[in-house]
């Protein structure tokens, strides 16, 4: 048996204190990755901080309509919640299409944006893996890639950020709040995590010891009319292999804003900067779209096995523009 | 109030209902969802310790030292076990079961050692901390048609042919007057049963006790027993319910025997459970496939020659070659025709069976080839495969005892719709989806074997039938009661049927659906012979009760006179996304003749279980080789992907029965099987309709599609 310690403090303040006092430590929320991790020895801690029940279990409104969404909710209690349907349809919709009933029941949000990526290698410690054992080797490069990424992806790494519920907040510019060894901070999305370069190890910009606490959703009315379309291999309880995330507003044919992310192309869910920029303003058409759309994915660098993911992210995307025009 | 009755020494009035055709329950059920039914890892004996294998990390090559001081040192152990201090076993005939006698590395993911502990848990760990070295060999774990190691094997899975000709078949290709010649690939695929495979192995001085998850237990007990120098008698084998198999566990393979082996040496009964992610190593799946189809007609889709050259893989210590290409000896008439399979022993775990080996990969490029044909001769599929429908089988020249492919392909038709098709591809849109709609034909052959069983009435007026049988969850002790009790003319209720235990009468293992007509024959004339006795002592039951044993050896072994299969045609209809290529299965429909239908709840779990796993081929399953390390890289669910509820929308399955003499006692045939048969064809050729692409490698994942 590997043992390992488990703590369960009362508040955050003391959760991050009792990582900071011990060595490899790490947080548990609903356990449905990082368990599995364990199991497969691809992370061996030595302590565990629930932070599973911590108070921060809710989703509150502001004043101004921004939504705090506590780092513990569960994913079946966001995609449920009343006001997070009606004002940001694709955050709801992208929590639903992931993963099963039960593991939505146990995964939280803080899990779910730190959740490690489904990359075959690095789930299998038999094999070498930059991320899992930084200058062991990327055999994905030349092995099984076909899942993985076609944008921002390095020599040393290619593997995509599994997560949809990450690129619905991504588009929507959430804040994450963090509370490290020195107190309180904020990291906005896109941001949170970050491109592999040659530091693959390293998933996001968040340190050892940082603890999300809540994630804040600015208000953005236009994302009212939002939707995201998550393409997979089966029907349900599949990861995507591509996924877009879009609000758009559009007024007299007009562009007038959107925003747009794409999950399973990158290390991290991947903000279409160059497409919205391409479209603000610009005729709400077909061509237009499709325009903007290639100008996103001209950077794209895909591999032999998962060329095919970039005329799909053209196609769904462009549908997904063009479904959202007509319904305004 | 309570009475005290006194059992009657006669036995009750005799019952003319037949049960043999009704829907009886499921008589296990209650113990099923009640949690009382247990399976082989659920028993634990006193004095229990855990196993837990190490596999080898490398594809090819030889282990130079093993290093077990780490493993041992944890608290708990009680032995690390390897080739240098393994109990030596009998060389086996099928050298997957020599577990831990050398040092060759035939496949990564191969056992190469074990650890005994006292926990679970403690085992796990020690197993981890075990260090093997490799010398590594360089190693090929690619299927090519063109590998030059390809070989002729002797026989085809399980004694067919490897080839096969008839007439000119090249000669008559280069006169048709139209032609397909199309290469198909189909990929390795993994049998995963929902129970995987554990075994509890207790040892008694020279006795040996296994609880085992098996489909076997006669077979289990007769090939462990001389890897251990053994007489069969000294070895039991319990397997009173089994959580699935789809031919996983058909052959003992190298679990049970290791279980066997390190509660050996350790001195103490020990369980062992492959873990679901092991199974993509040790216990057998579907060979990959490629295949060339030739088809040569005229105009009106008249076959004059059909070829088909199958290639596949096996591992380097043992061969198993599957029949893929067998279906196609017997589908269609054609005067011209060559069956061929060939071989390539690569670096890779043992293929073995999975649910309808050899038809299930063969008829689903038959089948496509077939589409192809109808396309380029503008005859609809329903009619092109009933305009070459044989007289007789055109293999052996025998006639069929029954053979309803026509009747089935006409019934679906007309419950799906056909009638209103057009043919023309990729033209028609309902909800934002391309839709279309295919057909393909199912067949299975009946396999009947020898079984033992002895029938027993009690002074209660009850009765017990005792035989060596196995229910994987099929319904087979359901229907084993139903046709004890038509031939004893006595209510289910009175029936108890023991099967799952290898002291039980010898049975032949489940599998080649051929469980029914096997331990069901021989249930039969246990129960006719028992009734005859009973008849002459005028009724009466002694007080110690009245037994009877049968064998259908001889009954089984007589020449048959007649070819027997059993047919089917599925319907497809799918949708797919004109803009990702992602493809659902709107329609499934399966029409199936295969006899007589003995349980008609139990045959429709069994007709859309297939034509589901079917689907799951058709469109998701995959096990994805790693060139750079030789092994299935994708082995959990998260990666091998099933059907899930969402992918199995509306799959409906019926028969037409079949009142065929020839077969035996019940008039079945196997339904098994059958259902996953031509599932794939069928959703490829609806994939073909709906959108113009034909997609010849399967699944039909979105990139072969999406444009
Ligand atoms: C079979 C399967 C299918 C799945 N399919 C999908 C899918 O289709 N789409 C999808 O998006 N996801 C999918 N998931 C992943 C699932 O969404 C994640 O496992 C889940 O969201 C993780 O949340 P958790 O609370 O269980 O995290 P945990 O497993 O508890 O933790 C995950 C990681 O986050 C860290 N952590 C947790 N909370 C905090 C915090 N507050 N602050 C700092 N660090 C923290 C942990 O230390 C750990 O490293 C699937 C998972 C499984 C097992
Ligand atoms: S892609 Fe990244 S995670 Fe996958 S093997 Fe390469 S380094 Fe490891």
């Amino acid at each position: 048996m590997r043992p390992f310690a488990y703590l369960r403090p009362a508040d955050a303040p003391s959760a991050v204190t009792a990582s900071a006092e011990r060595p490899n430590t790490m947080y548990l929320a609903g356990g449905t990755n990082l368990v599995d991790l364990m199991r497969l020895g691809v992370v061996s801690p030595e302590v565990l901080v629930d932070v599973s029940r911590l108070s921060a279990d809710a989703v509150e409104e502001g004043p101004d309509g921004t939504l705090t969404i506590g780092a513990g909710v569960r994913n079946s209690d966001l995609a449920a919640d009343p006001l997070v349907r009606r004002r940001h349809p694709m955050l709801a919709q992208s929590v639903l299409a992931g993963a099963s009933g039960q593991i939505r029941n146990m995964a939280t949000v803080g899990g779910n944006l730190l959740q490690r990526t489904r990359c075959s290698y690095f789930q299998d410690v038999t094999k070498p893996c930059n991320k899992r054992l930084p200058g062991t080797g990327c055999p994905a490069r030349e092995g099984d890639h076909r899942n993985l990424a076609i944008l921002g992806h390095s020599e040393s790494c290619v593997a995509t950020h599994p997560s949809d519920m990450a690129v619905a907040l991504t588009a929507l510019g959430a804040i994450v709040h963090v509370r490290g060894a020195d107190g309180p901070r904020t990291v906005p999305m896109p941001g949170l995590h970050r491109l592999p370069g040659d530091e693959p190890e390293r998933d996001t910009v968040l340190d050892p010891g940082d603890l999300i606490t809540a994630v804040e959703v600015p208000p953005l009315p236009f994302a009212a009319r939002s939707r995201y379309r998550k393409v997979r291999d089966r029907a349900s309880f599949a990861f995507a292999v591509v996924s877009v995330a879009v609000a758009l507003d559009v007024a007299d044919g007009v562009v007038r804003d959107c925003r747009i992310a794409l999950g399973g192309v990158a290390h991290v869910p991947w903000r279409a900067e160059t497409a919205e920029a391409a479209l603000r303003g610009s005729a709400a058409t077909e061509a237009g779209f499709a325009d903007a759309v290639d100008a996103e994915l001209a950077a794209a660098r895909p591999l032999p096995d998962n060329a095919f993911k970039v005329p799909l992210a053209r196609n769904v995307l462009v549908r997904t523009l063009i479904d959202l025009a007509e319904a305004s | 109030m309570s009475t005290t009755t006194t059992p009657p020494t006669t036995l009750p009035a005799r019952e003319a209902t037949p049960y043999v055709g009704s829907a009886l329950d499921r008589v296990e059920g209650l113990e099923k969802v009640t949690g009382q039914a247990r399976y082989a890892f659920e028993y634990s004996p006193d004095d229990l310790a855990y196993a837990v294998p190490v596999q080898a990390t490398v594809a090819r090559g030889k282990i130079r030292t093993v290093d077990v001081d780490a493993a041992v040192k944890l608290p708990g152990v009680i032995a690390a076990i390897w080739h240098g201090n393994a109990p030596r076993l009998a060389p086996p005939e099928n050298a997957e079961l020599a577990v831990l006698q050398s040092r060759e590395v035939a496949y990564r993911g191969q056992y190469v050692a074990v650890v005994v502990a006292e926990t679970l848990e403690n085992a796990r760990e020690a197993a981890r901390l075990l260090r093997v070295d490799y010398q590594v060999e360089e190693h090929d774990v690619e299927l090519r048609a063109d590998h030059p190691e390809m070989y002729r094997p002797e026989r085809v899975n399980p004694a067919y042919p490897a080839d096969t000709e008839q007439g000119e078949p090249d000669a008559a290709l280069a006169e048709a007057q139209v032609v397909v010649d199309e290469i198909y690939s189909t990929p390795a695929e993994h049998n995963n049963p929902m129970e995987p495979h554990a075994t509890v192995a207790v040892w008694d001085g020279d006795g040996l006790t296994l609880y085992d998850s098996t489909q076997g237990a006669s077979s289990v007990r007769d090939t462990v027993a001389p890897l251990f120098g053994l007489p069969p008698g000294n070895v039991r084998v319990v397997s009173p319910h089994v959580g699935g198999g789809f031919g996983s566990k058909g052959m003992p393979l190298s679990p049970v025997v290791l279980a066997a082996l390190a509660a050996k040496h350790a001195g103490r009964p020990v369980k062992l459970a492959v873990t679901r992610q092991q199974m993509f190593a040790v216990t057998g799946y579907r060979t990959p496939t490629i295949q060339r189809v030739r088809l040569g007609a005229d105009t009106e889709g008249r076959l004059s020659v059909i070829v088909h050259d199958a290639f596949e893989q096996s591992s380097r210590i043992r061969e198993f070659a599957e029949q893929t290409a067998t279906p196609t000896r017997m589908m269609y008439a054609a005067p011209n025709r060559r069956t061929t399979h060939r071989l390539v022993r690569l670096d890779v775990p043992t293929p073995s069976w999975m649910r309808a080996p050899g038809e299930t990969p063969g008829m689903f490029a038959l089948e496509s080839a077939l589409d192809e044909l109808a396309v380029a001769c503008g005859v609809d599929p329903v009619e092109l495969r009933v305009r070459n429908e044989p007289d007789a089988d055109p293999e052996s020249g025998l006639p069929f005892s029954s053979r309803n492919l026509v009747a089935c392909l006409r019934e679906g038709a007309r419950r799906f719709g056909w009638a209103e098709r057009d043919p023309a591809p990729g033209i028609r849109r309902r909800d934002g989806l391309l839709v279309g709609t295919g057909v393909a034909a199912s067949t299975y052959p009946v396999y009947r074997v020898p079984s033992r069983a002895t029938a027993r009435a009690e002074w209660d007026g009850t009765f017990s039938v005792r035989i060596a049988a196995t229910d994987i969850g099929t319904g087979a002790r359901t229907v084993l009661t139903q046709i004890a009790a038509d031939t004893l003319r006595a209510s289910p209720e009175r029936i108890s049927v023991e099967i799952g235990d290898s002291a039980l009468p010898d049975a032949s293992v489940a599998g080649g659906s051929m469980g029914t007509a096997s331990w069901g024959t021989a249930v039969v004339r246990a129960c006719e012979a028992l009734t005859e006795e009973l008849d002459r002592r005028g009724g009466e039951v002694p007080e110690e009760g009245l037994e009877v044993s049968a064998d259908t050896a001889r009954e089984v072994g007589a020449k048959r006179r007649f070819a027997q299969h059993a047919f089917g045609a599925q319907f497809a209809e799918v949708g797919v996304d004109p803009d990702t290529g992602e493809t659902r299965v709107l329609r499934l429909l399966g029409v199936f003749a295969a006899g007589r239908i003995v349980n008609p709840k139990t045959a429709r779990s069994q007709f859309i279980g297939g034509m589901t796993m079917g689907l799951s081929m058709a469109l998701f399953e995959e096990s994805v080789m790693d060139r750079e390390f030789g092994d299935y890289l994708n082995h959990d669910f998260a990666q091998y992907h099933i059907a899930a509820c969402a992918d199995v929308r509306d799959v409906e399955a019926v028969w037409i029965e079949e009142d065929d003499p020839h077969l035996n006692p019940m008039g079945a045939k196997g339904i098994g099987e059958i259902g996953i048969v031509g599932t794939a064809a069928a959703v490829a050729n609806a994939v073909y309709h709906a959108t113009g692409v034909r997609v010849r490698d399967l699944p039909i994942r979105l990139d072969r599609l999406v444009r």
